[in-house]
């Protein structure tokens, strides 16, 4: 049973973490044509949200809890910032974005570089996720059942807002078509900057995650930006659904390839069959169904 | 049909996406490569990007020569000639201050300084005071080849100090050779190298892989299994280690490896758990070993079920990994809890400079060695000239931090003693297992009749 059971669990378990990093990136660009490349540095972010927070409340039960806000609100507002200061002046042209963002992430890693220093810096799991439970014979860590909660959690959240809330209904005029929207009122502005919010809030929460995992280290980011710019391609632009079933999907091939083959081939056989399918399916599982003429 | 235009665009900007990714992708591993020393004080393990076949090739090309005291470009010096005029000498210490390597190299600068501060209070090398020439590497192999090469042709210093990665030494390989320079390189490496222009004060793999192996051996250890970062070092010692097995006896029940820029090892942690294998050998270099042991600690293994025995974390790694890393074991060639005299006053020197709460590092007190062993080296040939220093080096002594050591006048390595320590609650190692002696150094394991570097 291990042979299924292990990589099923943590492939999940990952899955969760890409859905994170990847929710910003599908929303941003299914609103606003935006390429977020510097998404993965709002991971980094709250990663190191959990670490200042465990510095200042050392209990590692309690600051964890509470570094998920903290880290939500702290990427959310660098999001803004960098919405405020250097996306709004490029909407609609996508690869200017994408350029734009790189250097933003490389800027936003030598800073943190330069505060917190090169090497990582340790984050303690709390007591309550060092145990395990028994599946098939695979000792499942704690840990990771409560990444996949955080992930549901927070796409859960998500949901209600854009189905449930005034605010989300803005977003999903905004997406299916900006000029109509304007036209009844909706200020697509605002929209955009509280998108843009919400999204790199997200890939905060799964900073803390990945302090989990990992610790901090100023260059985290970079690992996770690939496969989840994969996950958003598979999953279909803007769409919610398609990201959550395409997250869990390359996160469990990988985890699965890993076990059976190596980590470094996991890697590149995922890509590959990412290629394959794109082939097949270019505009990924799902697609917007947008009204806009352009 | 503008639905269509819509979705080729999006379509092309997606593509286009993944194409800056993947090249995102490797600029990103490569950085990760060198951060990943800055990890590790690690160090040599850096290793990496000339591959070992690159390895060998150089240095089969420069081992022969090794002794060969004609080759060089300078002009021979007229005899009585030292090459150094005036009452002082100048020296280059070339270490990366800026970059992700500047925290591990910065630690490389501060010893070298407290070095040659030293020497000149007690009368500098033949009387004459080091002046040394700052210059620094920014973490970058092209820069390395450019500063050492300004070091020599321009200042024309007697000797430079410094490099970490390997990729930063095998930068500096062919100009120092070319301009038949001195290199001292402090940092444990891959081994496969000797070039008549460097002297390796760190340790190669029959200083610290090999010692290791006696070690579990010793423990009556019959199972292991092999945990690294996938490349050129990890890949190396392995290979190492799994030739050295078959002849101890023992039994290798698995062998992972997971790339440099990924620090998730739940699914290999998995394996070694169902493995229960009576040690893990860890190679793993950088930000991955956190990733590492808190999924191990996570599984539920450590060192009472699982014993880990590691060649890339020392004093200053094993605080930030976040889980108590009490009871594991750790291979160098010092600790900062070695029991000397030499060592207290290195300790007591290094604080007393830079502050009491800097732990002392293998790296930090090999480079330390190689400024002494330099001023050993001339004073015997009585001469600065390059090859009157080659000529004289072969059985030069220093009474180290980490004991006495003596270089090794054919490949440029120094006699180096294994040791094997254990972390204690507060960080530090207690030394719980030493080789017979100082080990000579054998960069090419040709004293080993079961190494094949051919086999697979």
């Amino acid at each position: 049973m291990n042979v299924l059971t292990t990589p099923l669990l943590t492939g999940t378990a990952t899955g969760a973490i890409l859905l994170l990093a990847a929710l910003g990136l599908t929303l941003t660009f299914g609103q606003m044509g935006v390429i977020n490349m510097a998404n993965g540095e709002f991971l980094m972010v709250g990663a190191y949200s959990a670490y200042v927070t465990q510095q200042v409340i050392s209990s590692p039960g309690i600051s964890t809890v509470i570094a998920l806000p903290i880290a939500f609100v702290v990427a959310g507002l660098l999001g803004l910032l960098l919405e405020a200061s250097v996306i709004r002046w490029m909407y609609r042209r996508p690869l200017d974005t994408l350029l734009v963002t790189v250097g933003v992430s490389l800027v936003l890693q030598q800073l943190a570089q330069d505060v917190f220093g090169a090497q990582g810096d340790p984050v303690t799991a709390p007591s309550w996720l060092g145990g395990r439970i028994s599946v098939f014979g695979y000792e499942w860590p704690h840990r990771q059942l409560f990444t996949i909660v955080l992930a549901i959690g927070s796409l859960g959240a998500l949901n209600a807002v854009l189905k449930y809330s005034s605010f989300g209904r803005r977003i999903r005029a905004t997406v299916q078509n900006r000029e109509l929207a304007e036209t009844v009122g909706v200020s697509t502005r605002n929209v955009d900057r509280i998108t843009f919010f919400l999204g790199s809030g997200l890939a905060g929460v799964g900073g803390v995650a990945v302090a989990l995992i990992s610790g901090t280290n100023p260059t985290l980011g970079t690992s996770y930006i690939i496969p989840a710019f994969l996950v958003v391609v598979v999953g279909g632009v803007g769409q919610l659904k398609g990201t959550v079933i395409a997250a869990w999907a390359v996160g469990v091939v990988t985890a699965f390839l890993t076990d059976q083959i190596s980590g470094s081939w996991a890697q590149v056989i995922t890509f590959a069959l990412v290629v394959v399918f794109l082939t097949v399916r270019p505009q990924g599982l799902f697609t917007v169904r947008t009204r806009s003429l352009a | 049909m503008f639905r269509d235009t819509t979705l080729r665009r999006r379509r092309a900007v997606i593509s286009a996406a993944v194409a800056l990714t993947l090249l995102g992708a490797g600029c990103g591993s490569d950085e990760k490569k060198t951060e990943s020393t800055t990890a590790g004080t690690t160090a040599a393990t850096t290793a990496a990007t000339t591959g070992a076949t690159t390895a060998a090739t150089t240095a089969a090309t420069t081992a022969g020569s090794t002794a060969a005291t004609t080759a060089g470009t300078s002009a021979e010096p007229p005899s009585g000639d030292t090459c150094v005029d005036g009452d002082s000498v100048e020296l280059g210490f070339l270490n990366s201050t800026s970059g992700v390597m500047a925290i591990s190299e910065q630690t490389v600068r501060d010893s070298l300084m407290l070095a040659a501060e030293e020497i000149n209070a007690a009368g500098g090398i033949m009387g004459k005071q080091i002046k040394w020439i700052e210059e620094d590497g920014q973490s970058e192999p092209t820069i390395f080849a450019e500063k050492i090469n300004k070091l020599l042709t321009e200042d024309e210093v007697a000797a430079v100090f410094g490099g970490w990665t390997s990729a930063s030494r095998k930068a500096m390989l062919p100009v120092v050779e070319g301009a038949n320079g001195l290199l001292f390189y402090p940092v444990q490496y891959e081994g496969l190298e000797a070039s008549k222009n460097i002297y390796y004060t760190g340790a190669t793999t029959n200083q610290q892989i090999i010692p290791a192996m006696d070690f579990l051996k010793s423990k009556g250890v019959a199972t292991l299994f092999l945990a690294g970062s996938d490349y050129v070092f990890p890949r190396t010692a392995n290979k190492i280690i799994k030739q050295y097995a078959k002849e101890l006896g023992i039994e290798i029940v698995g062998e992972e490896y997971v790339p440099l820029d990924s620090d998730d090892w739940t699914t290999q942690v998995a394996k070694i758990a169902a493995a229960k294998p009576d040690f893990v050998f860890n190679t793993i270099n950088g930000s991955s070993n956190v990733g590492f042991i808190k999924a191990y600690d996570e599984a539920g293994l450590g060192p009472d079920n699982s014993p880990i025995i590691s060649v890339s974390i020392a004093e200053e790694e094993a605080p930030s990994m976040g889980v108590d890393l009490t009871g594991q074991f750790a291979a160098w060639n010092y600790f900062e809890s070695v029991d000397s005299p030499a060592n207290a006053t290195f300790i007591k020197a290094f604080q007393a400079k830079y502050g009491a709460d800097r732990p002392t590092s293998d790296p930090m007190e090999a480079a330390y060695t190689s400024l002494y062993l330099y001023k050993n080296m001339v004073e015997k040939a009585k001469s600065f000239c390059v090859d009157a220093v080659n000529a004289a080096s072969g059985g030069v002594t220093f009474d180290a931090p980490e004991g006495t050591v003596t270089v090794n006048g054919e490949n440029h390595h120094i006699a180096k003693t294994g040791l094997i320590g254990q972390i204690n609650a507060d960080n530090q190692f207690d030394i719980v297992w030493t080789s017979d002696g100082p080990i000579e150094p054998d960069p090419f394991l040709e004293g080993y009749s079961w190494w094949d570097p051919n086999a697979g």
